[in-house]
């Protein structure tokens, strides 16, 4: 039986020829990944082992991203924590505030990952990365300390799920609203420990904006992992980017799944994720109208050049709703130089909006726009799960940029539809 | 490992286990007086060392923060038995050595408050208050190796004493 594309990068990892679903394996890590919240306890760990040197100063990267620009004293003590990590190791991907971004945004864009790579990072949406074609999971912080000394992260092969979306997605239906509706129709344990491979007419149509979204949820159905084969978008997106030499992998025709889902993109609306889980999705129209309080566009999920392209379309010449507070942030400095180079910021604050700098602040109730208790928000982040963005009382619906920005303008629950044509 | 029961449902979150706005430190005791504050705010009032956290399917999805069965471990609670775990959490308590056990049968039939013991030799959780007993499957070796060595930075440390190369 042939392999998958998640089998066969994990195979040539471990220096094995082939490997099956439940193998348990020791891999070899091409990059890992931490943040200001995961890392310090990876550098304390890996300190207390007394081992002197990392693995590879070029393979290491960190990013304060959650709590930065550092909210308190707290806070600046962990960023200082990666900072000095940094120096004393030589590493060479450590970015700091005003050159850095969201991680999940910030890897790609700089190339820092690329086609069948086997990377881990201390955070829940590494997964992201599975939109180039590498194999790409979270881990916790002392897998990352290990990995600093090794290079290596223990793992068991997970079987695949494959995920097909025939025809072609609608006007204002974007990855976003893909991956919601998958998760909607397979639970939040739906893909538990397992790879979820996305495939079909709808998924090739897709930018490399919008299939970063699908991956980057893959977590929130249980995954490992999820992956789209790389093909002619992945290899315009990595031209420029990816200076390392990397390697293509493709699923075999005779690969095993475990299952295989079919979905016809065409029936799928914008989708809205209700609290507080990411699997209680409805279409738009089912819960248009629900008043709401703070809409949140940005984040690892969808604070990329073509989220914020759809937010400034909507919003263009319009002012959001007296009631509503809408926070913009664009998840790397360089979407942000180039959302002012294409005036979408001026179009955001002419519309009232907030814009912050880089940050995954309020999604994880971190900072920048914290809930009050009764508070409800629209967000286009990844979680919705009780007190996520503030009070234990407040709400979360999840949404994709499209919805967001629709809803800041009428201040309830809004299709893009009914405030612009298309 | 003895203890009494703290019955949980399907999906604890990471953030019920240990919100965000706590993780601006990594003070093991400071995160463990937080744990399970936004599901159950007396919940490390009422919990005392030795006690089981006993849950439903999914425990401890949601995000990759360790600081999650840190607090648990820090709080004082031996082990934790759910039918099923979100796997950074599952990896993440093998990696620092919070014992937990996989058994949707036993979580069905355990009763908040009710007194049980894991029995590691024989792979059984034997609920004291209503005389049952259930089987639990063991882990695989490779974890189990990890596990004995009291954690991964152990195990690592062990591993490069003996070789360079290997792991």
């Amino acid at each position: 039986m042939g392999m998958t594309i998640t089998e066969k990068i994990i195979a040539a990892h471990s220096n094995l020829k082939e490997v099956h679903p439940g193998q348990f394996v020791y891999a070899n890590v091409d990059i890992c990944l931490g943040n200001d919240i995961t890392a310090p306890i990876a550098i304390e760990e890996f300190e207390k082992t007394g081992i002197k040197k990392v693995f590879d100063p070029e393979k290491i990267v960190l990013v304060p991203d959650h709590f930065t620009p550092n909210k308190d004293i707290k806070s600046a003590q962990q960023s200082k924590s990666l900072r000095e990590f940094s120096v004393e190791h030589n590493l060479k991907h450590y970015f700091e505030i005003g050159r850095m971004g969201i991680e999940h945004a910030l890897l790609p864009e700089k190339g820092i990952v690329a086609p069948g790579d086997l990377v881990i990072g201390a955070d829940s949406h590494t997964c992201t990365y599975g939109a180039l074609g590498a194999f790409s999971t979270g881990v916790g912080s002392t897998d990352l300390a290990a990995c600093f000394a090794t290079g290596k992260v223990w793992l068991k092969v997970p079987e695949s799920i494959k995920f097909v979306f025939h025809g072609q997605t609608k006007s204002w239906t974007s990855g976003k609203d893909l991956i919601l509706y998958t998760i909607g129709k397979i639970g939040v344990d739906g893909a538990l420990y397992k790879a979820m491979e996305f495939t079909g007419s709808a998924i090739t149509q897709l930018s490399m904006d919008d299939r970063f979204s699908i991956c980057n949820m893959a977590i929130e159905a249980g995954a490992k992992s999820g992956i789209i084969s790389p093909d002619k978008n992945t290899e315009d997106y990595i031209k420029g980017r990816v200076g390392k030499k990397y390697t293509i992998y493709q699923s075999d025709p005779d690969c095993g799944y475990t299952k295989t889902y079919e979905f016809d993109a065409n029936d799928i609306s914008p989708q809205i994720a209700l609290p507080s889980l990411p699997e209680n999705t409805k279409p738009v129209e089912d819960v248009s109208g629900i008043k709401i309080d703070q809409v949140v566009i940005g984040s690892c999920t969808n604070g990329r050049i073509s989220d914020l392209r759809i937010a400034a379309q909507i919003l263009k010449g319009k002012k959001i709703h007296p009631s509503i507070r809408l926070i913009i942030i664009p998840a790397t400095q360089e979407i942000y130089r180039q959302a002012l180079k294409e005036s979408l910021i001026e179009i955001f604050i002419e519309a009232e909006a907030v814009v912050s700098t880089p940050t995954c602040g309020p999604c994880l109730g971190g900072h920048m726009g914290i809930l009050a208790e009764g508070e409800r928000a629209l967000s286009t982040t990844n979680r919705n799960f009780v007190g996520r963005m503030g009070h234990p009382k407040s709400e979360i619906y999840l949404c994709s940029p499209a919805v967001a920005a629709a809803s800041a303008i009428t201040g309830v629950i809004t299709p893009p539809n009914e405030v612009v044509k298309k | 490992m003895k203890g009494t029961c703290w019955k949980f449902g399907d999906n604890i979150n990471t953030d019920e286990i240990i919100p965000a706005r706590y993780l601006n430190t990594t003070n093991t005791k400071e995160l463990a007086s937080h744990c399970m504050e936004d599901i159950d705010p007396n919940f490390i009032k009422k919990a005392k060392g030795g006690d089981v956290i006993v849950a439903g399917d999914n425990f401890g999805c949601g995000s990759s923060r360790e600081h999650a069965p840190i607090a648990i471990k820090a709080a004082g609670i031996s082990c934790v038995i759910a039918k099923s775990f979100a796997r950074i959490f599952f990896r993440n308590a093998i990696n620092i050595g919070l014992p937990i056990f996989e058994c949707p049968e036993a979580v069905g039939q355990i009763q908040e408050g009710d007194e049980i013991e894991i029995d590691l030799a024989t792979a059984e959780i034997l609920n004291h208050t209503s005389k049952k007993k259930f089987k639990f499957e063991p882990f695989p070796r490779e974890m189990q190796e990890i596990i004995q060595a009291g954690g991964l930075m152990n195990f690592v440390k062990k591993n490069i004493a003996h070789s360079k190369n290997e792991l």
